[in-house]
């Protein structure tokens, strides 16, 4: 009799190769003997503080709360990390944990670089060897972070298949880790694929929260109203969430990259567009024909520019704890750049998404409400874009 | 039981794979037909899927020209319909998990058991996910293909003692693709295969020539080749029925050569 693992209700499992079983069976092994394991911990911790520069900040937008004239408004300063995302949260708790397990190579998949950035930097200081791959269209969105892998010290690999851009880089490290099992974990960047990804990742973001949770208590002696969080795979959309999940009153908000707009096919919003599958390891909502064809996404966002969503957030659309809500790039792009100028920080475009929709919820909410939004990663890396965006030839 | 059996009852088989739809579906009927009449013992007709995560360049490219070409689940079944009326060996289905799971798996089995198909190969559909599906398979007749990989090492027992129809044996590490040199002991996981279970089983990916054919046939019951026959559909197109005869005349004359 079978038995399948991973489940967030009807969603999550390991939909994936024989070849990968006992993997990915290995590394549920070795999680869940680290998990508890106090050594590893201090280790992680030590980490994650004196190299990352955790905690990070839980910002009051005083300007920007006064402007949109409503609720209070904070913002979780990820982008402020080491890296300059919260990929390097999983990512540490990833290449320690491979690290014990006794693999010497490291490979991950990246959208905006942000995710290959944060492996290549893990294996530079872990003195591990890392292989990145990245959709060939994203290579070109995002040169600098491939020069920035290039210079930490890892292969990066163009990815030309399908729309060769982040779904596309998942399918081809899953195939290279086929390849090369006993030497390599697959550092996955997200909330995705088989089981134990998915919760392995959320454990390492929930930092986020439980940070996030003792500073908003400190600061407001209560929990916020809401928390707003972009979600592409849902990484620091879970991590934001986690400790909040409890608490019915915290309205949990992920906010989904509806591109050109959810009635259009140019759209990567997985939840208000898509149906349920199974793709990449995992039962989820995917964007997809209907005879279950994947289909070709987009958002401006490259990390936000992926037709599936992790299996725990579909769990939490299904039962209704956590909205998903479309933010097109056009609002995407007004809120990089408000952001920039009511604060003085200029935000990822993915955190952007995150950005806009609390911009339409706070000015409705009274002004003794609370929201916070997770700022996921500093935007330098997409000012050329952005300027491009806006008709302004430069590039970086 | 299917009638899958039928493949292995006369000595050991070899089983080519085409995606159906590359470059078109009359060509895919065409080559079907051409390696039944030279000896293919089951054909395994690839439903094309977007992203077929365990597949190397070369099936990768005929999902991709088969998708191109407008093929969808339906006109697959129409066109194993057709073959049907005149092609008696056994066929199977290999596919991914979401082509058949967004079908809706109760309906795509019955239009297997209505069209003649045996069973179905899921190659992202590991031992614990199967459950999902064997039981609607089970149904109507059509079996769930396992398969056991170079690393399956202590599950080869637990996969063998459930599996149904044939089982796939994967040669090599990796995606499919022709490969120079197979280095796993494919003897070995035989050996196990067979003190659990009288299923057949096949060996497949990095097979393309008819000493590896033969080699691996001589210790199963058969040889699966994909990506060599896909090149040759890649090379000649719409006119490479002839073609996959003749290849697959001198696959099947090295596995029955096979001891």
């Amino acid at each position: 009799m079978s038995q399948s693992k991973g489940r967030f209700g009807i969603h999550g499992g390991q939909y994936i190769p024989e070849t990968l079983m006992n993997a990915v069976i290995e590394l549920e092994e070795a999680y869940e003997h680290y998990k508890n394991d106090p050594d590893f911990n201090r280790e992680l911790t030590e980490l994650l503080n004196n190299y990352a520069g955790r905690p990070s900040l839980l910002y009051y937008a005083d300007k920007m709360t006064r402007d949109l004239g409503g609720a209070k408004i904070y913002l979780k300063r990820e982008d402020l990390n080491h890296t300059g995302s919260h990929k390097i949260n999983n990512v540490l708790g990833q290449a320690l944990l491979a690290k014990k397990m006794g693999k010497t190579r490291l490979i991950a998949e990246t959208g905006a670089g942000q995710h290959g950035v944060a492996t290549a930097t893990a294996a530079a200081l872990l003195g591990m060897e890392c292989v990145v791959f990245m959709g060939e269209e994203d290579t070109k969105r995002q040169a600098l972070n491939v020069y920035r892998m290039k210079l930490l010290g890892s292969d990066v690999i163009p990815v030309k298949s399908g729309t060769a851009t982040l779904k596309d880089a998942v399918s081809e490290a899953m195939r290279e880790w086929t390849t090369r099992i006993s030497d390599t974990h697959y550092c996955l960047g997200s909330v995705m694929g088989p089981h134990p990804f998915p919760t392995i990742v959320r454990d390492f973001q929930a930092v986020i929260s439980r940070e996030s949770r003792a500073q908003i208590l400190e600061a407001e002696g209560r929990l916020p109203d809401a928390v707003i969080a972009c979600v592409g795979g849902g990484s620091n959309a879970i991590g934001s969430f986690y400790h909040y999940i409890p608490d019915e009153g915290v309205r949990l908000i992920g906010c989904e990259a509806a591109g050109r707009g959810i009635d259009t096919f140019e759209t990567a919003a997985t939840v208000n567009t898509g149906r349920i599958g199974i793709f990449h390891g995992m039962k989820s909502y995917f964007c997809q024909d209907e005879y279950g064809q994947i289909a070709p996404v987009y958002s401006i966002s490259a990390g936000l520019d992926y037709p599936g969503v992790g299996p725990e957030h579909a769990h939490l659309h299904d039962i209704g704890r956590a909205e998903y809500v479309p933010v097109t790039d056009d609002e995407a792009v007004d809120a990089f750049e408000y952001l920039s100028r009511t604060e003085g920080i200029i935000p990822a475009i993915e955190s952007a998404h995150a950005v806009a929709y609390a911009k339409k919820l706070a000015p409705a909410m009274d002004k003794d409400k609370i929201i916070i939004i997770t700022i996921s990663g500093r935007g330098d890396k997409d000012c050329a874009a952005i300027a491009r965006y806006r008709g302004e030839d430069i590039y970086e | 039981m299917s009638n899958i059996r039928n493949a292995f009852a006369s000595g050991k088989a070899f089983i080519p794979f085409i995606t159906c739809g590359d470059p078109d579906i009359e060509t895919t009927e065409k080559v079907i037909r051409a390696a039944a009449e030279n000896g293919a013992d089951l054909i395994e007709i690839g439903i094309p899927f977007s992203d077929p995560t365990a597949e190397g360049p070369v099936i990768q490219g005929a999902n991709i020209r088969a998708l191109a070409g407008g093929v969808t689940t339906d006109k697959v079944f129409e066109m194993v319909a057709r073959l049907r009326r005149d092609v008696t060996i056994p066929m199977v289905f290999m596919t991914y998990a979401n082509v058949v799971f967004s079908y809706d798996a109760e309906r795509f089995m019955a239009r297997c058991c209505e069209t003649g198909i045996g069973g179905i190969i899921l190659p992202d559909l590991p031992f614990e996910e199967k459950e999902e599906f064997s039981a609607v398979a089970k149904q109507y007749g059509i079996d769930l293909i396992s398969l056991i990989a170079p690393t399956s090492a202590q599950r080869i027992a637990m996969i063998a003692k459930e599996a149904e129809g044939f089982i796939y044996v994967v040669s090599s590490l990796g995606v499919t693709g022709m490969r120079s040199e197979i280095s796993t002991n494919i003897e070995d996981i035989v050996k196990v295969i067979r003190e659990n279970t009288d299923v057949p089983c096949a060996v497949g990916f990095g097979i393309s020539r008819p000493d590896q054919a033969k080699a691996m046939a001589a210790a199963s019951d058969g040889a699966i080749v994909g990506s060599a026959v896909i090149r040759i559909l890649e090379q000649y197109g719409r006119d490479a029925a002839p073609h996959v005869g003749e290849y697959v005349r001198e696959m099947k004359a090295a596995v029955m050569s096979a001891e």
